[in-house]
């Protein structure tokens, strides 16, 4: 019950770096700069598991550089973070996502000249026969079944599954930014970031996407999402937080942010104001 | 002019050695660029290190068939050495790395300074005779059927080779159609995406050009071995070229693509040869127009432009997928 979820973070102190009952990603004074300005600059932050988190803040204030960094594509100045108590600094994109953390990007990133369902398989994870050796004489028919149906099985709760041998390129914008997600939870991550994931997608299949999002938070993994989207974020949100020229200035239970004057003013100022009047 | 004749020269230039030799070599750049989307344009750099391998090891007394061996593992460890600095980088630093090392290694065996090894621009001559004396055929005597005739040398390599070009077919089919040769594709399309699914990226690209740098010393070895000659001047990069010809017009990223492209580029390629050379020799009229050499040089003019018909009409190749060429790169 979602009430349970948000039960466990009922006592947690709505102030930036305030430390959770049971996390599972833990950020300490990660900094990245581009020439002389800050795009990251974090100093406590704690993500807890089993929720879904919520990134927001204004164009530039460093949510996709964060995402980048914490997900071994790009390097911080300096700092730590620990994914379930181990360190990942300095490990490899490809060996994250091995450890359980996956991301997405904000421009889909298809295998276009991949079939859908080839662009599933490819995320499982060891598989015998994607070493040399095993390509050439290992065996490995009963991975790649068992990966098949696991596959079928994640294209149907997608609605993809119609279009499982078609070109990845062929698909719509909307389908993509599915497909992606789809093949995220196929590598079977603890963690799964997802960058502006309904972005160009049509309300229709925002809703659905919303729901499967909270499906994944309620079948226990931990969703830490950028959005810009307010009513989104305050419809499927355990926690948020507010990042601006890099830093953490709020985090919280979303209807407090909501509440939060500094984030009303500085943030969302426009939106709310728009709602208001 | 017999249009009979000018087919059968065609066609058997066509199956001949070294048609095999570059269909080779061709499977090898093919899973590098078409499967992985590796910019080597320094193919034939691994034809020469297979080639000369073989020949060095033979000329300082090793046999021939250890002569393969180093051959194959030389231009296996020129992959690795161009892969390690440059794969971590932006695919055009392979590019420029691989037809910079290409033209360095020509002129190095070429070099008088090398020249105890490599014997300079003479090249070494005549270390394939351990290979000849296996030939069942009689070397001299011609085969075949009326004026269709091969000599028994030429039918020797010819069969070693095509069934070369079978085994290492079979082989890179059984590599791209396993999880391997999928992950191959995923780098090609997108190296991000398949680093944020877990894919060693890096290694992959290595392995790829690994195993097609064996695969094209492969080809080199073969087309030594034919012509019992290594001379550094066989390996300029146009032979690089003439091989993305052969892999595109067959169709990149698919397997019987770079077989099929090879065959129809040395059809093409006799064919004109002979239809130049026949009408230069036998119509009146062209003779007057046209020198044999100046022939020659319009039968480029009439491949080139066979190969932009071809590609007009069939942009994904003689076998690729024309729903790839339309679709949406990202």
């Amino acid at each position: 019950m979602p009430d349970e979820r948000t039960d466990r973070l009922s006592g947690v102190a709505a102030v930036p770096g305030v430390s959770k009952p049971d996390s599972v990603l833990a950020i300490d004074s990660l900094r990245r700069s581009f020439g002389g300005l800050d795009a990251v600059n974090v100093d406590h932050l704690e993500i807890q598991r089993h929720t879904v988190t919520s990134l927001i803040g204004p164009n530039g204030a460093g949510k996709t550089t964060l995402f980048n960094v914490l997900s071994g594509f790009d390097k911080p100045d300096e700092g730590k973070w620990h994914l379930n108590g181990g360190a990942l600094i300095g490990i490899s994109a490809h060996l994250v996502a091995r450890r359980g953390m996956v991301r997405t990007f904000q421009l889909t990133r298809s295998l276009a000249r991949l079939t859908v369902i080839e662009n599933l398989l490819v995320a499982n994870q060891n598989n015998p026969g994607e070493t040399l050796g095993g390509a050439l004489v290992g065996r490995w028919q009963g991975a790649e079944d068992e990966a098949k149906g696991r596959a079928r099985v994640l294209l149907d709760r997608f609605e993809l599954v119609h279009m499982a041998d078609e070109f990845a390129g062929s698909l719509s914008g909307g389908q993509r930014k599915l497909l992606e997600v789809a093949r995220a939870l196929m590598v079977d991550p603890e963690v799964i970031m997802l960058d502006e994931p309904m972005a160009g997608v049509n309300p229709v299949l925002t809703q659905s996407l919303l729901g499967h999002i909270t499906g994944l938070r309620d079948e226990g993994k931990t969703v830490i999402f950028i959005e810009h989207d307010m009513d989104v974020v305050q419809e499927i949100s355990d926690w948020v937080v507010v990042l601006a020229q890099g830093e953490v200035i709020a985090e919280g239970p979303p209807r407090e942010i909501a509440r939060n004057a500094a984030v009303i003013d500085a943030y969302l100022g426009s939106q709310h104001g728009e709602a208001a009047s | 002019m017999d249009v009979l004749e000018i087919f059968r020269d065609g066609f058997l230039a066509m199956i001949g050695p070294v048609t095999a030799a570059y269909a080779i070599s061709a499977i090898s750049l093919n899973l590098q660029f078409g499967y992985t989307g590796l910019l080597n344009f320094g193919q034939v750099s691994f034809m020469l290190a297979g080639a000369y391998g073989t020949a060095i090891t033979v000329d300082l007394g090793g046999s021939l068939w250890l002569g393969i061996v180093v051959g194959i593992l030389t231009a296996v460890l020129l992959g690795l050495l161009l892969g390690l600095p440059t794969l971590r980088l932006r695919a055009d630093y392979l590019a420029i790395t691989t037809i910079a090392v290409a033209e360095v290694l020509r002129l190095v065996v070429r070099s008088s300074w090398a020249e105890p090894l490599t014997n300079g621009v003479f090249g070494i001559q005549g270390f394939a005779s351990s290979f000849f004396d296996l030939n069942p055929f009689t070397g001299g005597a011609t085969y075949g059927i009326g004026s269709w005739l091969v000599t028994g040398r030429r039918l020797w390599v010819m069969i070693v080779g095509w069934a070369l070009v079978a085994l290492v077919l079979l082989l890179t089919r059984r590599l791209i159609r396993s999880p391997w040769g999928r992950v191959l594709k995923a780098v090609r399309e997108d190296e991000d995406a398949a680093r944020s699914l877990g894919k060693d990226v890096f290694g992959y690209k290595l392995q790829s050009l690994m195993i097609g740098g064996a695969i094209g010393g492969l080809s080199g070895i073969l087309l030594a071995v034919e012509q019992q000659n290594v001379t550094p001047d066989a390996y300029l990069p146009n032979v690089t070229f003439i091989l993305y010809v052969i892999v595109i017009l067959g169709g990149a990223g698919t397997i019987v693509g770079p077989l099929l492209g090879a065959l129809a580029f040395q059809f093409l390629f006799f064919t004109f040869d002979a239809v130049m050379a026949s009408s230069q020799a036998n119509i009146g009229v062209v003779g007057d127009i046209l020198s044999p050499a100046q022939a020659g040089q319009l039968k480029m003019v009439l491949v080139g432009v066979g190969l932009m018909v071809l590609m007009i009409y069939r942009p994904q190749g003689l076998l690729g997928d024309p729903n790839e060429v339309t679709l949406d790169a990202r």
